[in-house]
């Protein structure tokens, strides 16, 4: 898409509107930004009732084999992601990316087992080339891009009770599971996840009946609609990578500290071990360890630290060691944090470095990730 | 004495010396600001110097000084609650107080209707 382009809208954009949203454009789509209440408070309201988010920009592809059995697909599909998805259940989610033939991330995305075919939720940016790039790859496959649905993320430790008041049902569900639920009287998929490091889930609905779901999940006195400005914040207390910026075609999946989506299956020695696309790369990192790795940056004052700021081994910018990848303030830990990409030897949580912030190199502490305790139940 | 800026300063003239803030506009515009930085008492700027920082949750911006002038005063209580700003930008949340080098230079800045008329 170019700069020019008529920004495209999701099936809530005159709900965001009504409601007062800032709307800015992102990945080509007119999207809230923030709501009356501010950033602030609307990541604070995540974090102790429950927040509404439209990510309907994010691409919802259906993958199924043509042979019919979702083993094909699955099979089919660890050509392209180091992720154990024949081993993944029906009604299950797991989280993995597309490598390149460099080992590096093309996109990350959400997997699930729908039983006789996957459903994967991909970057709204990379949902084009994504679709584009399983179409080629996947030869057994049909690969469709679901064009007649909304994704709405309810997150924060009052989702349950907010979408159990429409569903009691989904409060069985655990961390990952993913089931058909009637919502406002529409077929729905339910699965228990989000990117906020909250208990949550997300749901996809049949566009023409967004607006009601919406409608009907605010309607609860603990839900209340929260913008993508909040969203950046809570993603990153909770460690969580935003595609484009802590990770890309120039980061791989070892680097980025992505390791824990590799499952067993496909590592070394493991039943489907390699086999998918910058395999060579990606086992000999988990063999033998990487130069650099991403991790989570404290800085030891008050200012916030953004992305793209130099990080040096010294209080004086001589030595410069890597970059900060994403960075802001913390509400929840009432303070700044980052994330980004240093040498390993600097890697350790507790080690020391500064970060280049209008000409001056501010101490920053390298910090265990997540700065926040998740929420997810397991 | 009240003058604004078109970069949303506004001024307090007291005689020579004027208590600078940003306007209630910009505030709003901004949103909730979590970190703001001072400058040293005793600092000179030219008009138009980059006197203060104030960040929110999404992005830092630069105060501008209105007029030349040297850095008299500072309102610590912004940097330690950059709420303050936010809540009262035109009354607790002052940023600093500026000896003006020539205190005829404010005459040039917009008075409040001439502000409003820039901010529609």
């Amino acid at each position: 898409m170019t700069d020019h382009a008529p920004l495209l809208t999701t099936p809530l954009h005159a709900l965001h509107v009504s409601l007062g949203a800032r709307m800015v454009p992102f990945a080509g789509y007119d999207m809230p930004v923030q709501y009356a209440a501010g950033v602030l408070k609307e990541h604070l309201h995540t974090r102790t009732k429950a927040g509404l988010f439209d990510v309907s920009h994010m691409g919802q592809v259906l993958v199924k084999a043509k042979s019919g059995a979702v083993s094909d697909a699955a099979l089919a599909l660890e050509k392209l992601v180091p992720v154990d998805i024949l081993g993944l259940k029906e009604g299950r989610q797991r989280y993995g990316f597309f490598t390149d033939e460099n080992g590096g991330i093309l996109d990350d995305l959400m997997i699930t087992n729908r039983g006789d075919h996957l459903l994967v939720v991909v970057n709204a940016a990379c949902k084009t080339a994504d679709v584009a790039h399983m179409q080629a790859q996947l030869s057994g496959c049909s690969v469709t891009l679901i064009e007649d649905r909304a994704l709405i993320a309810l997150q924060g430790p009052a989702a349950e009770t907010v979408l159990a008041s429409l569903a009691p049902e989904v409060a069985a569900m655990k961390f990952m599971d993913v089931r058909d639920v009637t919502l406002v009287g529409a077929a729905c998929i339910v699965s228990r996840s989000g990117y906020s490091g909250e208990d949550g889930y997300e749901i996809s609905v049949p566009a023409n009946k967004a607006e009601e779901l919406a409608r009907a999940l605010l309607a609860h006195e603990d839900c209340e609609a929260i913008g993508l400005g909040a969203r950046d914040s809570l993603r990153l207390e909770a460690g969580l990578c935003l595609y484009g910026n802590d990770i890309d075609t120039t980061t791989s999946p070892i680097e980025a500290s992505l390791e824990w989506a590799i499952q067993k299956a496909r590592k070394a020695g493991g039943d489907r071990e390699g086999g998918f696309t910058g395999a060579a790369r990606i086992l000999g990192e988990l063999a033998s360890g990487t130069a650099r790795r991403r991790v989570g940056l404290k800085p030891d004052g008050k200012a916030p630290v953004r992305s793209h700021a130099k990080l040096f081994a010294d209080a004086e910018g001589k030595n410069e060691i890597g970059e900060v990848t994403s960075g802001t303030f913390g509400p929840s830990v009432e303070g700044p944090v980052a994330m980004g990409y240093v040498p390993t030897d600097f890697a350790s949580a507790g080690t020391q470095v500064f970060a280049e912030v209008r000409g001056k190199y501010l101490p920053v502490t390298v910090a265990a990730l997540p700065f926040i305790t998740p929420t997810y139940k397991r | 004495m009240l003058k604004f800026t078109a970069e949303h300063e506004w001024l307090k003239l007291e005689g020579d010396v004027a208590t600078v803030g940003i306007t209630q506009h910009a505030a709003d515009q901004l949103g909730d600001l979590v970190f703001v930085e001072l400058p040293d008492v005793g600092a000179t700027f030219e008009k138009n110097g980059e006197a203060a920082t104030v960040e929110s949750v999404k992005a830092a911006s630069d105060v501008y000084c209105p007029l030349a002038g040297e850095i008299v005063e500072i309102n610590e209580a912004i940097t330690s609650d950059p709420s303050l700003v936010n809540s009262d930008p035109q009354g607790k949340g002052w940023f600093f107080k500026l000896k003006l080098a020539n205190a005829a230079d404010a005459d040039e800045l917009l008075d409040e209707a001439a502000y409003k008329e820039l901010i529609g």
